[in-house]
C-alpha cells in the first residue's frame, strides 16, 4: 500500500490518480451534511497574506468535518513583532495540530513549513509559485460544467507572470489531459513558461478554440512597473467582453475580480461565468483535501458513504 | 597597496610532491626546502601523490568586519582562506560602516596585523557609503593602502559617477572592480530569467541585467583608458562583450565563481537558500560560456565571492533570504571534482586561474615556486575524498551550496607568506 500523502504543497507532487481521487471525494461531499470524520482533530490556518475565500472555505471545510479550527493572520500575531516563520510554526506545532494550512507571500514557504512540523501541511498559496487547492477546485468546476476534463481546452488569459493560480492550474490541467493556452500581453508572460507544458500566445484570437476562458486578475499597480500602459488599454486589448466570447464558451475567474478591467461586468454576471460555482467548489474540494490527508483515502470514502445528506432549503 | 597579516615567525620545512606551477612551466616531482619562510632549495624528488602548487589568491571575499562579526571576523575568514589553500585575499568594503574613509581602512589594516593569518588586502568603496552619489576620497584611500575600488554588493548605477571615478582615480593606478548589475532590470529578481524562474514564480533576474552593465562599463574603461576588473561574471552575453573588449585592447580582467562554473539555475528548484546568490545561477549555455572563457583566459581569475550569512538569515523562504554563499574552504575541491575530474578543465588551468591570474589582475605579488621566493604554497591531495559538513568549516558561517556533498581533492597544507597557516 502506498504511504498516505503527508502534505499538499504543489500540484507537481500529485499524479493523475491523486487528482481524480480528490475530485471524486469532493463530489461525494457535495450535498452531504457535517461529517464527524475529523472529530477531535485540529486545523490551523496560518495566513501571512490577505485572503477572503480561501481562508473562509478552509475554516468552513474543517468545521464541516468536525475538526477544531484556529486561524492566525500575520497582522495581530507574533509575526508583527518580528517572529520568524520558523518560530511561528515551531510554536504552533507544540499544540500538535493535525493540519497546518499556510498562505505566505514567498515561494517555497509551505515546503519550508513542512520541514519544521509533524503536521500535515496544505499550501494555500506561496508567493507566485502555487495554489494547489485553487487548481483542484477549478478542475472540479470545469468537470461539473462540462462532464469531462480530458481533452478540454482552457485558455488562461492575463497576468501569468504574477499568478500562482496559473502555475498550479497549468500543471493540474496537464495531469488530467486538458490542453492549455496562455494568452496575454508579452510583458506578463514569463519567458520559459511553456516548459510547464502549455502553448503561449500574445494574440487574443487564440481564445477562440477554448472551451473555457480562465481570466486572471490584473493587479491595478502593474502600470507602475510599466508592464502595461494603462487599465484602459489593457481592458480594450485583453479584457474579456461578450463580443470576444463564442457561444458555449465558459468563463472562470479565481477572484477577486476587477470588473471593467480583465472582465466585463456583463460577462461576470452572465450564465457563462462559473465564478460562484468555483467558490462553492472550494468548500468541498478543501474538505476532500483535509480528509484525504488526515483520515486517508480509504477512511474518507467509507465515512462519506455513511454521512447524511444535507437539507437544502 | 597593503597586504596585512599577523607578524610572526617564518617557518622552515620541506615539501615534497609533484610541483605544478603552470605560470613557470613546472610540472615535475620536486623537493622544495623552505628556510625561514623563503624557498632555499629545489631538488629532484621521487614520484609522489601530493601536488605542490603556488598558493591561491582570492580577489573577492566578504569578511563582514566591521559590523557583522557574528558572521565572519578577520581571524575566522582568514583561517577559512588558509584551509582553502590561499596565501592572499582581498576583502570587500560593503561592511557596516562601509570602508569609504582612510580611518576605517587604517583600522582594518591594523586589525588584520593582529588577527589575519593570511595576508589580506582591503578594497574600498567607489562612492561614499556605496550610495552611488559622491566619490570617496580616492587618493587618500590609495595612500592608506587600499587594494582597489569597488562598490561591490551593488552596482555603480550612475554612468557619470563611474566615469568620474575612473578619471579621478587614474593617478592612483588602482583598478576599479565592478559589480555589473542594471538595477532597473534586476529589481525584484531572485533567480535567472528562464524556465526555472517562470515555473517557480520567482522574480526573474535576466542575463541582460548583467550584460548591459558589462557593456557600459567596458565602454567607459575604453574611453578613460583605465583598468577595470569585472566581478562574478555569470552570463554568456557578458563573456561575449568581454571577448570583444579584449580584442579591442580594453584593459579589463574578469573573474568567475566556482558556483557559476558548476551549477545552473536547475539547482534553484530545490528552493534552498544556499543556492541563492547575486548574480544568480544561470543556464547551461552560460555555464559553458564561462568554462570556455576560463579555459581561454578571457576570464583569468577564479574568485569565491565568499559571502557568509548567519544561519537564521538563510532559514527563511528563498525570496526572503539574502544573496550569497561561502566558498573559501571548498573552491579548489569543488572545481577539481566538477571540472577537472570530468575532463572539462586542465588541472594546470585551474591552478593558474586560482593563483597567478588573480594576483596579476590586482598587481599582487605572484606566488612562485623558485629559489629566493617567499614561500606561498598549497599542498593538495588529489585523492582525498571528503564530505562537506556544516561543522567542518573554519568560517563562522556555513551557508555553503555544497553542504552534504562529497568532494574529491583537498588542501592538506598551506604556506602563506613563509608561514605554515594550515596543515
Amino acid at each position: 500500500m502506498p504511504e498516505p500523502r503527508r502534505h499538499l504543497l504543489s500540484i507537481a507532487d500529485l499524479g493523475r490518480a491523486d487528482v481524480e481521487r480528490l475530485l471524486e471525494s469532493a463530489r461525494s461531499f457535495a450535498g452531504r451534511t457535517e461529517s464527524s470524520l475529523l472529530r477531535g482533530r485540529s486545523v490551523f490556518n496560518v495566513f501571512h497574506e490577505s485572503s477572503t475565500r480561501t481562508l473562509a472555505s478552509f475554516e468552513l471545510a474543517a468545521k464541516r468535518l468536525s475538526a477544531e479550527t484556529t486561524s492566525l493572520r500575520a497582522a495581530g500575531s507574533s509575526a508583527d513583532k518580528g517572529e520568524s516563520l520558523k518560530d511561528t510554526i515551531l510554536t504552533l506545532s507544540a499544540y500538535d495540530p493535525d493540519v497546518i494550512v499556510v498562505r505566505h507571500p514567498s515561494v517555497g514557504a509551505a515546503e519550508l513549513v513542512a520541514s519544521w512540523t509533524r503536521a500535515h501541511v496544505v499550501n494555500a498559496g506561496d508567493g507566485k509559485h502555487e495554489h494547489p487547492t485553487q487548481a483542484l477546485l477549478d478542475l472540479y468546476a470545469i468537470e461539473s460544467a462540462l462532464a469531462r476534463l480530458d481533452g478540454v481546452h482552457v485558455a488562461i488569459v492575463g497576468d501569468v507572470l504574477h499568478s500562482r493560480v496559473a502555475r498550479s492550474l497549468v500543471r493540474a490541467l496537464g495531469l488530467v489531459g486538458a490542453e492549455v493556452t496562455l494568452v496575454g500581453p508579452p510583458t506578463l508572460l514569463p519567458p520559459g513558461i511553456e516548459a510547464l507544458g502549455c502553448a503561449v500566445s500574445t494574440d487574443m484570437d487564440a481564445i477562440a478554440d477554448a472551451d473555457v476562458v480562465y481570466v486572471l486578475r490584473l493587479q491595478r499597480e502593474r502600470m507602475d512597473d510599466a508592464f502595461v500602459p494603462s487599465l484602459r488599454e489593457y481592458a480594450a486589448v485583453w479584457g474579456i467582453t461578450p463580443e470576444r466570447l463564442l457561444p458555449g464558451q465558459l468563463v472562470m475567474h479565481p477572484g477577486p475580480m476587477n470588473r471593467g478591467v480583465e472582465i466585463d461586468a456583463r460577462v461576470a454576471d452572465s450564465d457563462a461565468a462559473l465564478v460562484v460555482d468555483q467558490v462553492r467548489a472550494g468548500l468541498v474540494v478543501r474538505m476532500a483535501v483535509l480528509a484525504d490527508l488526515v483520515a486517508g483515502p480509504t477512511q474518507t470514502k467509507a465515512a462519506v458513504a455513511l454521512a447524511e445528506p444535507v437539507e437544502v432549503a | 597597496m597593503t597586504l596585512a597579516s599577523r607578524n610572526g615567525r617564518r617557518d622552515s620545512l620541506v615539501l615534497e610532491g609533484r610541483v605544478v606551477a603552470p605560470a613557470q612551466g613546472i610540472d615535475e616531482c620536486l623537493r622544495v626546502t623552505v628556510a625561514d619562510g623563503v624557498i632555499a632549495a629545489i631538488e629532484p624528488a621521487p614520484a609522489s601523490e601530493l601536488v605542490v602548487a603556488p598558493a591561491f589568491v582570492d580577489p573577492h571575499v566578504h569578511l563582514r568586519t566591521p559590523g557583522r562579526e557574528d558572521e565572519e571576523t578577520l581571524r575566522s575568514g582568514t583561517e577559512a582562506a588558509a584551509a582553502g589553500g590561499y596565501c592572499a585575499i582581498l576583502a570587500m568594503p560593503n561592511t557596516d560602516p562601509v570602508v569609504d574613509s582612510a580611518s576605517v581602512l587604517r583600522g582594518l589594516v591594523s586589525l588584520a596585523r593582529e588577527e589575519a593569518v593570511v595576508p589580506t588586502g582591503f578594497m574600498v568603496a567607489i562612492s561614499k557609503g556605496q550610495a552611488g552619489d559622491e566619490l570617496t576620497e580616492m587618493v587618500e584611500l590609495a595612500g592608506a593602502g587600499a587594494a582597489a575600488f569597488t562598490d561591490d554588493g551593488r552596482p555603480v548605477a550612475s554612468a557619470a559617477l563611474l566615469r568620474h571615478a575612473l578619471r579621478y582615480s587614474g593617478p592612483t593606478g588602482l583598478p576599479l572592480a565592478l559589480h555589473c548589475e542594471e538595477p532597473s532590470l534586476s529589481r525584484g529578481g531572485h533567480a535567472h530569467e528562464g524556465a526555472v524562474s517562470a515555473e517557480l514564480g520567482l522574480g526573474p533576474y535576466p542575463s541582460a541585467a548583467e550584460s548591459v552593465m558589462v557593456e557600459r562599463d567596458l565602454a567607459l574603461a575604453a574611453l578613460e583608458e583605465r583598468r577595470v576588473h569585472l566581478m562574478h561574471v555569470s552570463a554568456a552575453e557578458s563573456v561575449a562583450a568581454i571577448d570583444r573588449a579584449l580584442a579591442a585592447g580594453v584593459p579589463a580582467t574578469a573573474e568567475v565563481t566556482p558556483h557559476h562554473l558548476v551549477l545552473t539555475d536547475g539547482a534553484v528548484r530545490s528552493l534552498d537558500a544556499n543556492v541563492k546568490m547575486n548574480p544568480p545561477l544561470r543556464a547551461e549555455r552560460d555555464r559553458e560560456a564561462l568554462r570556455d572563457a576560463l579555459r581561454r583566459g578571457v576570464i583569468s581569475c577564479i574568485a569565491t565571492d565568499h559571502a557568509p550569512h548567519a544561519r537564521h538569515e538563510k532559514e527563511v523562504p528563498f525570496e526572503e533570504a539574502p544573496f550569497g554563499v561561502t566558498g573559501l574552504e571548498t573552491a579548489f575541491a569543488s572545481l577539481y571534482t566538477h571540472l577537472v575530474l570530468p575532463g572539462e578543465l586542465e588541472l594546470e588551468t585551474l591552478l593558474e586561474r586560482m593563483s597567478v591570474g588573480p594576483a596579476r589582475a590586482f598587481g599582487l605579488p605572484e606566488p612562485r615556486i623558485e629559489v629566493g621566493a617567499r614561500a606561498n604554497v598549497a599542498v593538495l591531495d588529489l585523492r582525498a575524498e571528503w564530505e562537506v559538513t556544516a561543522d567542518g568549516f573554519r568560517s563562522r558561517s556555513a551557508n555553503s551550496w555544497l553542504l552534504g556533498k562529497q568532494l574529491t581533492g583537498r588542501v592538506v597544507q598551506t604556506v602563506a607568506d613563509g608561514r605554515v597557516v594550515h596543515g
